[in-house]
């Protein structure tokens, strides 16, 4: 739709891949997809894989779903593995949360994440707390997953980033791909993973393609960020979104001279600072792009890591690009004016590289 | 026509001075006289006059930043004359403090194109802003200097606000060493400064930290070594009764409370007469020559802040003790403050040093060149001795003298000890 992968996308996704130390050599020529469709296959082969996993939502079986990620599989696995919830947030996360106790692995939908907020008493106070509170006795293998961050012209209730509200409780791990690989990769992780996962996915990326692994068993561990373009001055720290972007941006500022190297957390928490830190010891400078809010957003959690890790190797402060701290406007220009794009993020890298 | 301001020489051992303040803005009238500027020099902190009439034009060198002697720091001019021709003048010599990145483009970092926007005069304005405050640089770029030892405030910051950052260090040190002494300025640490101890490359070794060495230090390291090692020193050690110079002390010092003379001043007072009736310990060495000084000129190591200096009492053997107790006070108050001219702390013709006020009982001292000799002064103490086979309490002090061998002998120094100490244990022979 909108974001075509460039050739450096396409080709941080072989980086992407070579992260996960399986599956790339047996698939040289491998199919090109979009978000959607690797989201798809990785739900499939995850449902066909293990007996216990099954997916409930809004819309997730007879409609295929809203955003048509879960096309086809009421077909193949029938409505006991595929199933269609009202609309009662609260109490289908609740039924997931009890079920992944009693040892399945339940996938929960949300039509888009702003609606996750109904159900945050079972994510939050259920889900991320009941194994500490179980002394161990109770892990809940559930994925929470849906689309989140902004979306086109759907204003301030259904246009908003929430990881850092996930992010900010221990028990709970966040997922937010940027590329298909990494969606198919990371969804199977957190498939199988035994603890609760906040996976948000891009209601405007969904369309974006890239070569993914045609393999049931192509997965990317949590908690390992992704070098997705390299460089020498500054380092773009990105995630969802903000990635191509942050590529794009990358690509201008190297015909201005810059080198910057963008990397990619993909797992928000837990979050491997060491690449992000080991990056900054290198380029002395960091930009953290994304479309959250700035107040207690995650980008002032890098931040605060980075200067308690690296302090003397910034030769800069670190900058922020963030979404305006406002709630979402309707109106297309200033919906414009308040998701970060590449020029903001073009500005904060001369900014920190003092050329300006 | 506009003339040049250069680095003045205003003391003898100086090869570069410091702006410490400038009292002249730029367009500000100036006439010939008039101060300009105090300039730090190795040992003091000292006025620069102006040399000319007209309008001070332009400042090179700011405030904080040092020069080599000769280097032009500024350009007095009528307001309205071309003093471009003076300026590029200048840039072809720049500040050896100050990395001029603009006319060496290749010690720029690579990675970071400077942008051809930059100028020179947004440079300027920017280091103004961060010279009236404290020195603004980044975490990188400070812990950089701090390795490469390269004084942050030698530099200018092209970051915002005159911030130093990773190019300026960069720059800095792939400067070519052409003027060594122009990493170090004076040494008080800065905030900014690493104060944290560095762990030592050798394991369980102690952990270190390495601060600039201060103008001054490095002017006292230089001397030194030009002392203990080109000149033979050897040691006389004698004791001394002082029961009647503190008894005179005590005497003339209740005769008014004003007087306030100390034991030191009695010393050198004693010590001046005793040259005198030497002349060949009050001499220097001087390659062809021995040379014989007429006065004893006595210099008094007065500690400061950052170091040492040796304040002179000028022709002491001519003084009153209460003359000379007013001058060394005056002198030393003075020399703690970096007031004093360098006519005033250098040419003395023997220096007394007493750590005495420590409780140090006896130490050796080094010469400090061109003299002959030095007397390192102890403590007074009451000490059990022996007089008429009695063991008596008396109030003694030891001194050590050193001497400079190709001048003064054993049997010489001796001969100058057994003077000094004969009149300090009598010292109404001062009025014979």
């Amino acid at each position: 739709m909108r974001f075509i992968p460039t050739f450096t996308q396409i080709q941080s996704l072989h980086t992407g891949i070579r992260a996960s130390g399986k599956g790339s050599e047996s698939n040289l020529y491998m199919p090109i997809i979009t978000i959607r469709e690797a989201l798809n296959q990785a739900i499939r082969e995850e449902l066909a894989r293990d007996e216990n996993v099954f997916l409930m939502g809004e819309e997730v079986a007879a409609y295929d779903g809203a955003y048509k990620v879960t096309k086809g599989l009421l077909k193949e696995f029938g409505d006991k593995r595929v199933i269609d919830t009202p609309i009662t947030e609260l109490g289908f996360a609740g039924l997931g949360v009890g079920a992944a106790m009693a040892g399945l692995r339940p996938i929960v939908e949300f039509m888009t994440f702003n609606f996750s907020i109904l159900a945050t008493d079972q994510i939050i106070n259920s889900a991320a707390k009941m194994l500490y509170m179980s002394g161990g006795q109770f892990k809940v293998p559930i994925v929470f997953r849906g689309p989140g961050g902004s979306a086109f012209q759907v204003s301030s209730q259904h246009s908003q980033a929430l990881e850092s509200w996930f992010a900010y409780f221990p028990g709970l791990k966040v997922v937010m791909p940027s590329t298909p690989a990494d969606a198919k990769g990371l969804l199977k992780s957190s498939i199988r993973d035994d603890d609760p996962v906040i996976f948000i996915e891009q209601e405007r990326m969904y369309g974006n393609k890239g070569e993914v692994p045609d393999d049931n068993d192509f997965t990317i561990p949590l908690g390992v960020a992704d070098i997705k373009r390299e460089g020498t001055d500054v380092t773009i720290v990105a995630r969802s979104l903000m990635v191509p972007l942050s590529l794009k941006a990358a690509e201008a500022l190297q015909q201005q001279g810059v080198s910057c190297e963008v990397i990619d957390p993909r797992t928000i928490r837990p979050l491997d600072i060491e690449t992000i830190v080991a990056s900054v010891k290198k380029t002395n400078r960091v930009v953290i792009a994304e479309e959250s809010h700035p107040f207690c957003g995650v980008g002032a959690e890098i931040s605060s890591e980075i200067m308690e890790r690296a302090f003397d190797y910034l030769d800069a402060p670190v900058k922020r690009v963030s979404g305006a701290d406002v709630p979402m406007p309707y109106a297309k220009n200033l919906e414009n004016l308040a998701i970060p794009g590449v020029d903001q993020i073009v500005a904060a890298v001369r900014e920190v590289a003092y050329l300006d | 026509m506009a003339s040049q301001v250069i680095m003045p020489k205003l003391s003898p051992t100086m090869e570069e001075g410091q702006v410490s303040r400038w009292l002249k803005k730029e367009g500000d009238k100036v006439s010939m006289g008039e101060p300009l500027a105090e300039i730090d020099t190795d040992k003091a902190t000292m006025e620069m006059q102006a040399l000319a009439n007209g309008v001070l034009r332009k400042i090179l060198v700011k405030e904080g930043e040092s020069a080599p002697l000769g280097q032009l720091i500024a350009i007095i001019g009528e307001p309205d004359e071309d003093i471009a021709p003076l300026l590029s003048q200048a840039g072809e010599k720049p500040a050896t403090s100050k990395p001029v990145a603009e006319a060496k483009p290749e010690v720029e970092p690579p990675a970071t194109p400077r942008p051809a926007s930059e100028g020179n005069g947004r440079q300027t304005v920017e280091v103004a802003e961060a010279a009236a405050g404290r020195l603004i640089v980044s975490p990188l770029a400070a812990r950089m200097a701090a390795e490469a030892g390269i004084d942050l405030r030698s530099l200018h910051g092209s970051g915002p606000g005159g911030r130093i950052v990773k190019r300026d260090i960069e720059a800095a040190a792939s400067q070519p060493k052409a003027a060594p002494t122009t990493q170090v300025v004076q040494g008080f640490p800065r905030a900014v400064e690493s104060r944290t101890f560095q762990p030592a490359a050798t394991a369980a070794a102690s952990p270190y930290r390495d601060e600039p060495a201060s103008e001054i230090r490095r002017t006292i390291a230089k001397r030194l070594v030009t002392s203990l090692g080109p000149i033979p020193h050897f040691f006389l050690t004698s004791e001394i009764e002082m029961d009647r110079a503190v008894e005179m002390r005590r005497g003339i010092n209740s005769l008014d409370p004003e007087l306030k003379i100390s034991i030191n001043d009695i010393v050198i007072r004693v010590a001046a007469a005793a040259l005198i009736q030497h002349p060949q310990v009050n001499a220097s060495f001087q390659e062809k020559v021995i040379r014989y000084y007429e006065h004893a000129d006595v210099g008094v190591a007065v500690a400061i802040e950052e170091g040492l200096i040796t304040p002179v009492v000028r022709s002491a053997d001519q003084k009153s003790l209460s003359q000379i107790a007013n001058e060394v006070r005056e002198l030393a108050a003075r020399a703690r403050s970096r007031k004093l001219r360098p006519e005033e702390y250098t040419g003395a013709t023997f220096s007394i040093s007493n750590l005495g006020m420590f409780g140090i009982d006896e130490f050796t001292a080094l010469i400090n060149p061109p003299e002959g000799g030095i007397l390192a002064v102890g403590a007074v103490t009451p000490k059990p001795v022996v007089r008429e086979n009695e063991i008596v309490i008396k109030q003694m002090m030891r001194v050590t003298m050193s001497c400079d061998h190709r001048v003064i002998d054993g049997a010489t120094g001796a001969k100058f000890l057994q003077t000094f100490k004969k009149i300090l244990e009598n010292p109404l022979y001062l009025v014979v």
